[in-house]
C-alpha cells in the first residue's frame, strides 16, 4: 500500500509539473532571462508555480505536525540543520549554473523522460553521475570534516 | 530562443498539485519531496531499505505526461533548444550541485520554505541569482 501510494504521490507531483508548464525548459528559461522584461519575453509563469506549491505545502506541512507519526512510517525526517555552511552556498551555486544552461532541475528532467524525450535521457546520465561524485567526495571523511562536519549524522 | 505563454491559471494549479504532492509524502512517508534527494538515493551506495518507495515516486513522475497524452490526446509541449554537450554539463552540474547543496527546486524551495528553513531560503536565493546570471550571459553576452 506504501509502495502503491508512493506512486501515486509521484504522478500527482508529475501532473503538476506538466499542467504548471515547469516541464518545459523554454518556460523555465525564460523566467530566469529577466532582460526579457524590457523586450516583453519575459515569463512570470514560474513565481505562480512556486506561489501555489509553497501555498499549499505550508498550510499542510502546519496541519501534519499535529499528527504523532506518518501514515506508514515510525516518524517524520526532517532536516535538523540549522547553520549555513559552504556547502549551503557552493552546492546551489553549482545547481543554479545548471538549471540556467538547460532549464531543467530535477523534476522536470526526470518527468521529461515520459516525454520519450532523449535530451532527458543525456540530462539524467549526466546528472546522476554527478550526484554520484558529490555523494562519494561528501562521505570522504577528511573531506567533510573540513567542510561540514555536521553532516555527520 | 522560444517565446513562451504567460499562464497564470494553469501554473498556480500546476503548483498547487506539486504541493498536494509534498504534502502527502511528508503524512504518509514522514519524507521531504525533494526529487534530487529521492533521485540521488535510488544510486549506490544504500544507505536504508527505503528503495522500491522512491523508485515507484520517479516511476510516477515518469509516467506523468503519458497520463497527459491519454487524457487529452496531446502531449503536452516541451522545447529543448541545448545540445547534448550542453546537456550533459548541466545535467552534472545540477546533480553535483543538489547533492552537495542537499536539494534542488522541491526540496529547498517548495518543501524548506514552507519549512520556514534559513537554509533552504540561502540556498533558493543561491541557485535563482545563479540561473538567472546563467541565463543572461548565455542569452545576451557574445
Amino acid at each position: 500500500m506504501a509502495i502503491v501510494s508512493q506512486f501515486a504521490i509521484g504522478l500527482i507531483f508529475g501532473l503538476g509539473l506538466v499542467i504548471s508548464g515547469m516541464s518545459d525548459p523554454a518556460k523555465v528559461l525564460n523566467f530566469l532571462d529577466l532582460a526579457g522584461i524590457g523586450s516583453g519575453t519575459w515569463d512570470p509563469s514560474l513565481a505562480f508555480v512556486m506561489a501555489g506549491a509553497v501555498a499549499v505545502t505550508f498550510v499542510g506541512y502546519n496541519r501534519i505536525q499535529k499528527q504523532p507519526r506518518p501514515v506508514f512510517g515510525e516518524k517524520f525526517h526532517l532536516p535538523t540543520k540549522q547553520e549555513l555552511d559552504l556547502r549551503i552556498i557552493s552546492g546551489p551555486a553549482i545547481f543554479g549554473v545548471g538549471w540556467g544552461l538547460a532549464g531543467f532541475c530535477p523534476g522536470p528532467a526526470v518527468t521529461a523522460l515520459g516525454f520519450g524525450s532523449s535530451a532527458a535521457v543525456i540530462f539524467v546520465a549526466a546528472m546522476a553521475a554527478g550526484m554520484m561524485l558529490a555523494r562519494w567526495l561528501a562521505d570522504r571523511p577528511s573531506l567533510s570534516r573540513i567542510a561540514t562536519p555536521a553532516d555527520q549524522t | 530562443m522560444v517565446t513562451t505563454a504567460f499562464t497564470p491559471i494553469a501554473s498556480l494549479i500546476g503548483g498547487a498539485l506539486i504541493g498536494l504532492s509534498a504534502v502527502m509524502l511528508m503524512a504518509l512517508t514522514g519524507r521531504i519531496a525533494g526529487v534530487s534527494g529521492i533521485a540521488a538515493r535510488l544510486l549506490p551506495p544504500y544507505t536504508d531499505n527505503e528503495f522500491a518507495g522512491r523508485l515507484a515516486f520517479v516511476a510516477g513522475l515518469v509516467v506523468a505526461p503519458v497520463v497527459v497524452l491519454v487524457v487529452t490526446g496531446t502531449m503536452p509541449v516541451q522545447t529543448i533548444q541545448a545540445s547534448a554537450f550542453v546537456l550533459t554539463l548541466a545535467g552534472f552540474l545540477v546533480g553535483f550541485g543538489a547533492v552537495w547543496g542537499n536539494g534542488c527546486t522541491s526540496g529547498h524551495g517548495v518543501c524548506g520554505l514552507s519549512r520556514l528553513s534559513m537554509r533552504s531560503a540561502v540556498a533558493t536565493i543561491v541557485f535563482m541569482a545563479a540561473a538567472i546570471v546563467t541565463v543572461f550571459v548565455a542569452r545576451h553576452w557574445g
